[in-house]
């Protein structure tokens, strides 16, 4: 692998940018590896890199159906945050949050992680409550996050209207200033090219079609459609395809799959310098680099593996932001597109063992796993390299939703994304 | 959006709907000798079917009554809708 730096950087302009190499191998499967992963998202990818990088495992490989990258890790709206309510999800997505801060450096690649803040609005007495909660709890965690007044969220998003009698008037908002965004591909091609370098195989147009049990219930190996490899640990990271892969194992999830819509508008001059949500009204918002204003739409209210949702849901989320910018109302959206995304009952995901042997999963990162790419990554890298999880993810058990420790979330009015 | 065949007023938008999920999930018969990974099962697993799926719909906004439908999950088209006539089916 080629270090990217100043000097490599000026030698490639004067000769033309001739002597750049491939970013990742394009590999055969072996017929056995140590550990495969299944699912070449941001997850899967960190996961494999951190396998060979802090457990010494190479003899790895991250099986993908499609292209890396190609799933919900190529489709979000790319906002990072870490202001969950409970204590569990503060030291998960708290974790996450560290490895943000030089990610670029540990990978060499630019992920272009911009710190540029994340507001989340409140618009009644009910929001004003529970996101002050949030902002008290937060700070009882180490975890970043103030209570604005209209006038300094308006002060911090001066595009933002907190006129009293505006349709949905703002009250106030929560700011994380240490959440932003990160440019989503750049996170899934550094940790393939950072784990192509320590020799992980990641095999494209592979797509896991069956898991095979050894005479001690253990898995034994995968079938795939580039044929059978045989494995002793399996870490599935399939996002909303992972029912479909546990069933492989015959096993039933606590998880189900909606499309989850964005869009995005032509590209405009910088107009919009933060991250805002409002979870009351339905709308996410913040501006790529390229000028283009990204918006996080809902998902639909029924399972579906389509990758198209309905348009009513996008409209519904433009009603929303056009409330709150008028000045957007005449801007033209260029495209809009779903994902699919596994969502737990409580809204928090499952990294950890499974009933099966040698079998793990990291799923149910519903509407807002990528914020979360590196953290989960190195928890779940551990928990498969040592058969079991680390203190982090150890509350994120499967058989929480038996023992009845959920980590809830959902009812703690956290925003979707 | 969905285009949902109401098997009592027809098709209809599907803005007039509910979605309460997938069909055929019989609560414990017997509570008190169930265990609690049997519970998580009714209250939490779900088959999440990539395919034919059974599910429940609610036309809220028109006859007020619920109905089974079994729906592709791929192509989001309708395979069939039925009424409800008995406690089984409606489960
Ligand atoms: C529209 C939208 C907006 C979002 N916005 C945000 C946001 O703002 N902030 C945030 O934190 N999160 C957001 N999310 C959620 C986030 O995108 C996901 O939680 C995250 O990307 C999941 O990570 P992943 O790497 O596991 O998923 P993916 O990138 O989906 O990776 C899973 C991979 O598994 C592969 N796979 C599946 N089945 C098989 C098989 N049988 N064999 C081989 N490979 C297989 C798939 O092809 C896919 O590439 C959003 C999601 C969507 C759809
Ligand atoms: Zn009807």
């Amino acid at each position: 692998m080629r270090h990217f730096s100043l000097m490599s950087l000026l030698s490639e302009a004067v000769n033309a940018h001739r002597g750049w190499d491939r970013q990742w191998r394009s590999p055969e499967p072996k017929p056995s590896y140590d550990a495969v992963i299944i699912g070449a998202g941001g997850h899967g990818l960190a996961t494999a890199y951190y396998m060979a990088k802090q457990h010494g495992m190479r003899n790895i490989a991250v099986l993908e159906k499609g292209w890396l990258g190609g799933g919900n890790t190529g489709r979000n709206t790319t906002i990072i945050r870490s202001n969950y309510l409970y204590d569990e999800s503060a030291a998960l997505y708290g974790h996450a949050m560290k490895l943000w801060q030089d990610l670029s450096q540990e990978l060499n690649y630019n992920v272009m992680y911009s710190r540029r803040g994340v507001l989340i609005l409140a618009h009644n007495t009910h929001d004003v409550q529970s996101a002050r909660r949030h902002v008290y709890a937060n700070r009882l965690n180490g975890i970043d996050n103030e209570w604005l007044t209209p006038e300094q969220t308006k002060a911090f998003c001066p595009p933002l209207n907190i006129s009293r009698d505006a349709r949905y008037p703002v009250l106030g908002a929560a700011l994380q200033r240490c959440g932003g965004v990160a440019r989503h591909d750049a996170v899934a091609w550094g940790y393939a090219r950072g784990a192509d370098a320590m020799g992980v195989d990641i095999i494209q147009n592979c797509e896991v079609l069956g898991i095979q049990r050894g005479p001690d219930g253990a898995v034994a190996a995968v079938d795939t459609s580039r044929g059978r490899i045989a494995t002793r640990r399996i870490g599935v990271s399939a996002a909303g395809s992972t029912s479909v892969v546990m069933a492989l194992a015959g096993l039933r999830m606590p998880l189900e799959s909606f499309p989850l819509q964005a869009l995005v508008s032509e590209p405009v001059k910088p107009v919009f310098p933060c991250v805002l949500m409002s979870n009351a009204v339905h709308a996410y918002i913040s501006q790529s680099d390229k000028g283009e204003l990204v918006i996080g739409a809902g998902t639909d209210q029924y399972v579906s593996y389509s990758q198209q949702g309905g348009l009513q849901v996008t409209a519904h989320t433009l009603d929303a932001i056009c409330e709150l910018f008028p000045q957007f109302s005449r801007m033209r959206m260029m495209r809009n597109w779903a994902g699919i995304v596994d969502v737990t009952p409580d809204r928090s995901p499952i990294i950890g063992t499974t009933p099966v042997s040698g079998l793990f999963v990291n799923c149910g990162w519903g509407t807002g796993g990528f914020k979360a790419t590196p953290g989960a990554g190195h928890l779940f890298a551990w928990t498969v390299a040592k058969g079991e999880p680390h203190p982090i993810n150890a509350p994120f058990t499967l058989d929480r939703f038996r023992t009845g420790r959920l980590i809830d979330e959902a009812a703690a009015a956290a925003v979707a994304h | 959006m969905l285009l949902i065949p109401c098997p009592h007023c027809g098709p209809r938008s599907e803005l007039e709907f509910h979605c309460g999920g997938e069909a055929h999930i019989a609560r414990p018969t017997n509570p008190a000798a169930t265990g609690d990974q049997r519970w998580a099962e009714y209250l939490f697993y779900r088959s999440n079917t990539k395919g034919v799926h059974a599910e429940r719909w609610l036309h809220v906004h028109g006859c007020g009554r619920w109905f089974n439908v079994r729906r592709d999950t791929i192509s989001d088209r309708f395979v069939t809708a039925d009424q409800i006539r008995s406690a089984e089916e409606g489960s």
